[in-house]
């Protein structure tokens, strides 16, 4: 058993280096997702039937396809093809980024459209533009309310990093998986693994929780109660 | 052109047999996932705090922790304490248990958002907790649950990509290793993504018409 | 009327305290065969509580029930064996929303009597035709209204063939031109020999039916006795207070129903 802490431990630099490159790979994806995931958005619910359909295929298609087969298509073939020769790094934050932001405008679409018409037709009786509506008014709201799906989507982006293993991504399980298979002692080596991904899962979770509640509008609801008595 | 068929007379087949293991692995696993999501459910709701806690851990491990991790734990940790399987199974057991986390919150969310007065009638009548849950609750709670659970299934066959990388050639792996041996990346894996799209777009469309057969009348 | 005098429900200082509010203070009451005891008082006096606390879907803090004789309360054996015998009516209906009418009547049959399939939807038929909605046996609750989802709820009810019926301010969820079809069922009820406990607001309702009025304020009984005596000369200022107040709120007599 001391022997296993004591592999851990020393495991641990080499391994929370590995995260670094997991926040990295993270960061680099979902800010991706957000710039082009809220352009998508409005696009597909304001936009004309050109750009909203071009935008369905987009999300259709990026969300259709497994994780490992958009990275072994770009990074193996599409990548290569357009003769662009990126990193693992920089492969993966793209293919990731893409992704995300076919499944954030889906979240910031949901978001826009439980913002009720009225908003905007007081925004446009007031003269405001189109693009100064949904800029003054409806994106204010419907980013707030997108922030729990946001959460859920933060959670599935650092959960789908572990894929990128596939690519050679030196990440968490990557190094995690070497220290094993050297050591021959998968066991803690791996179960070291989970607790990291736990810490950073409901660690991020919990900071947009405080964040949603600084930022939060009034007025939601909630349910519930399966005790014994009424 | 007459490259493309060609090619399609060498890559099609392995693809095949590997969609044949894909669709292997997902028919059983999405059922028992669904099925322990059910009991997982209903130990967190109405278990006493020894069994809900138990779920909620269980919850709170496989919801936290990516699946490949989880898959390399089953295949490659526990033969060290002399637990081994296949790649297959290992795969299987991997997908049963993260889905089942997955599930038992769109069910435990469900279960929550019946009126309590359900409850409360059935009791008044005479029936005891597990008869009211079984007959009263998890109906309403299951058709609720519906768009959360079909969602996760959807998951679950993109997912199942990762069987791959504890070595169960599925779709996916066969796809690399056919791809690899003739260096046709790009080509391979847009045939891999369409063959995923379909399978995906039929199990939607199977999903949506057992929705509306299950809806209650007069219900939203 | 009935020469039954036996004592069907048996309510002994009943005590209910949620957090920092003590609902209920010590009521106690007895209902005889046949008898339709009718509870009023303002919201939050606890009433609802009270029904609850009778057939144990809240366990009460302190005091005894007994029905028919076998004390409810503390009991080792199985509740559900009482709750047969005691049927709810519930302000919100309660009606299994994923069952028809029929299914909804029958499934307490099947499932806690164990009745077998055909004998227990010719049953469940029959108690719709009591309340008059054959008709909609097959109709959803979402398709009915209010008034016939009470009416359904009270078949429910009555299908398990129960020694006491309870029902929980049952018109309070009615729109007003729904009220009268449910009361007029209620007091077929009565006049057929149910014995039961009534909790509502609707006091021409309570003045035609009830053998007994029972005001309960602040989780306390503050006055006991016939309608006649109540309505008409109440011993105490605070009966007085909160009958004027219904007058005031539903009109002279507080109905246009009977």
């Amino acid at each position: 058993m001391t022997e296993n802490l004591l592999l851990v431990y020393q495991s641990l630099p080499y391994l929370l280096r590995g995260s670094m490159v997991t926040l990295k790979l993270i960061g680099g994806a979902l800010a991706i997702g957000l710039i082009m995931g809220i352009p998508m958005a409005v696009g597909q619910v304001y936009g004309n039937k050109y750009v909203a359909n071009l935008i369905s295929f987009y999300v259709w298609f990026f969300r259709g396809l497994p994780v490992l087969v958009l990275l072994f298509l770009f990074y193996f073939g599409l990548f290569l093809l357009l003769g662009f020769n990126l990193t693992a790094l920089t492969a993966a934050i793209l293919v990731l980024g893409f992704r995300s932001a076919a499944y954030q405008s889906q979240i910031f679409r949901g978001g826009i459209m439980s913002i009720g018409e009225g908003q905007m037709l007081s925004a446009r009786s007031l003269g405001m533009s189109k693009f100064q509506a949904i800029w003054n008014i409806i994106l204010p709201q419907a980013l707030r309310i997108s922030i729990p799906g946001w959460s859920n989507e933060y959670s599935i982006i650092l959960k789908d990093s572990a894929v990128t293993y596939a690519i050679g991504l030196m990440e968490i399980i990557t190094r995690g998986n070497f220290i094993a298979t050297r050591t021959y002692q998968p066991m803690p080596i791996f179960l070291t693994c989970a607790v990291i991904f736990l810490i950073l899962t409901y660690g991020g979770v919990k900071l947009l929780s405080i964040l949603e509640k600084k930022i939060r509008i009034p007025g939601y609801s909630n349910y519930g109660n399966s005790g014994k008595e009424y | 052109m007459s490259d493309l068929y060609f090619i399609r007379d060498i890559i099609l087949p392995p693809l095949l047999e590997g969609t044949l293991v894909t669709v292997k692995l997902i028919v059983l696993s999405i059922p028992l996932g669904l099925i322990l999501g059910i009991l997982i459910a209903v130990g967190r709701v109405y278990g006493n705090k020894f069994i809900s806690s138990l779920c909620t851990i269980y919850t709170l491990f496989f919801r936290g922790t990516p699946l490949l991790v989880q898959l390399f734990i089953i295949y490659y940790a526990l033969p060290s304490i002399g637990i081994f399987f296949s790649p297959f199974m290992a795969a299987v057991i991997g997908f049963i248990l993260c889905s089942g986390a997955y599930h038992s919150e769109y069910i435990r969310g469900a279960i929550q958002s019946i009126k309590i007065g359900q409850m409360m009638a059935a009791e008044a009548l005479g029936m005891s907790r597990i008869k009211a849950v079984l007959y009263i609750i998890l109906p309403q709670a299951l058709r609720r649950a519906i768009p959360g659970c079909s969602n996760e299934i959807i998951y679950l066959i993109k997912y199942s990509s990762l069987a791959f990388m504890v070595t169960c050639v599925e779709l996916t792996g066969a796809g690399k290793i056919v791809a690899t041996r003739f260096f046709k990346y790009t080509e391979v894996f847009l045939v891999v993504g369409i063959i995923y799209l379909l399978v995906v777009s039929v199990v939607t469309k199977f999903l949506n018409i057992l929705e509306k057969k299950l809806r209650i009348p007069g219900l939203e | 009327m009935h020469e039954d005098n036996k004592i069907i429900l048996k309510v002994e200082e009943i005590y209910k305290r949620y957090r920092e509010e003590e609902v209920l203070r010590g009521i106690s009451f007895e209902v005889r065969k046949s008898e339709t005891k009718v509870i009023i008082g303002p919201s939050g006096s606890g009433k609802s509580t009270l029904l609850r606390c009778i057939n144990q879907l809240t366990i009460p803090d302190k005091g005894r029930v007994w029905l028919e004789g076998e004390e409810v309360t503390h009991t080792k054996e199985n509740i559900n064996k009482f709750r047969q015998k005691m049927g709810m009516v519930f302000q919100d209906f309660n009606l299994f929303d994923h069952l028809n009418a029929l299914r909804n009547v029958e499934i307490g049959l099947i499932r806690v009597k164990g009745m077998g399939k055909d004998i227990a939807r010719e049953k469940a038929m029959e108690e719709l035709k009591q309340v008059g909605l054959e008709k909609q046996a097959y109709l959803y609750p979402a398709q009915l209204s209010g008034g016939q989802k009470q009416r359904v709820s009270i078949a429910r009810a009555l299908a398990m063939d129960p020694s006491v019926m309870l029902f929980d301010e049952p018109t309070s969820a009615l729109d007003p031109e729904l009220i009268g079809e449910v009361l007029e069922v209620i007091k077929k009820l009565a006049i057929n020999g149910m014995t039961m406990v009534v909790v509502t607001h609707e006091m021409g309702f309570a003045r035609s039916v009830a053998n007994e009025v029972i005001f309960i304020e602040s989780g306390r009984i503050i006055d006991q006795g016939s309608p006649y005596k109540l309505f008409t000369n109440p011993e105490h200022e605070r009966t007085k207070k909160f009958l004027y107040k219904i007058t005031e709120l539903y009109g002279k007599s507080g109905e246009g129903n009977e």
